[in-house]
């Protein structure tokens, strides 16, 4: 089969894994993730084994690829380029972090939890996408 | 102890799979925020790959209840808090480039101290967010 075909379906079943992890590891339920960040209180750490699998997982399939000179279905690797720690990574990433404690969803599982048809799910998502888009018009993407 | 990690330990293994899978089939960083990003960028047909993801994504919730499992799902039913909390996602993950799918798995298993750094920073943030709204007593 041609890379045309080959490739969305390789982006169709990834994303498909993706969520299926997300819900088997209980990533996707907000209130597991609070108590993951209740640290000084009722803290559940379990969520670091999500975390402590998926990192080495993906470190050693990353580095087996690094042997590669192109991607199977594709003709090249797109590895982000930004290297720089500057005040706008840390304050996205303080602003997300507020938003994340706030009610427990990160992007991923929101957009997982989308089709539980969860009136709370759906004004995140919409919300989610509201902000992406503010901050593209207001600051802009990063060079 | 090791037991009662399974279902964690199965999940993350298969976002490592799935990321792995994106990374070498056509590679490409399996990061929600550059997903979400993309889906205003749909006029690029380098960026279609991230519509299927998508579609994969959205359908893995009604295939797993499909399959017969249960997935809990218990957030507030504060409406202006889930609004003020995505505004803050959107906005800081569109700013700071990532999430916890792009920084804190694909970035630290690239081993970038850009995103290990980011990670430590969202991650830190959370932890404070959810004790200061322990010590407003529930008016937060």
């Amino acid at each position: 089969m041609s890379a045309r075909i080959l490739s969305p379906l390789v982006a169709l079943a990834s994303g498909l894994i993706f969520g299926l992890g997300l819900l088997i590891s209980g990533m996707n339920d907000p209130a597991k993730v609070r108590a993951f960040l209740d640290v000084f209180a009722a803290w559940d750490p379990s969520l670091i084994a999500v975390m402590g699998s998926a990192i080495p997982v993906f470190a050693v399939f990353f580095y087996f690829g690094k042997r590669r000179k192109a991607p199977l279905c594709a003709t090249t690797f797109h590895e982000p380029q930004l290297t720089r720690i500057d005040r706008r990574l840390l304050t996205g990433a303080v602003m997300f972090g507020i938003g994340w404690g706030l009610v427990g969803l990160c992007p991923g599982p929101a957009l997982v939890n989308l089709l539980a048809f969860e009136p709370g799910v759906l004004i995140f998502v919409l919300a989610l996408l509201a902000g992406n888009r503010i901050a593209h018009w207001v600051v802009g993407p990063a060079k | 102890m090791i037991n009662e990690l399974i279902p964690e330990l199965i999940g993350g293994t298969l976002i490592g799979l799935a990321a792995s899978l994106l990374w070498l089939g056509i590679g490409r960083i399996s990061g929600m925020t550059g997903v979400l990003s993309s889906l205003f960028l749909w006029r690029e047909q380098q960026r279609h790959w991230a519509f299927w993801f998508l579609a994969g994504l959205v359908l893995a919730y009604p295939l797993y209840k499909l399959l017969g499992y249960s997935a809990p799902l218990q957030l507030t039913s504060n409406n202006t808090l889930l609004m003020a909390a995505g505004l803050l996602v959107g906005f800081g993950t569109y700013i700071g480039n990532g999430c916890t799918s792009g920084h804190g798995v694909c970035g630290i298993g690239r081993l970038s101290l850009r995103s290990a750094i980011a990670t430590v920073t969202f991650m830190v943030a959370g932890i404070a967010t959810v004790a200061v709204m322990n010590l407003s007593g529930g008016v937060l």
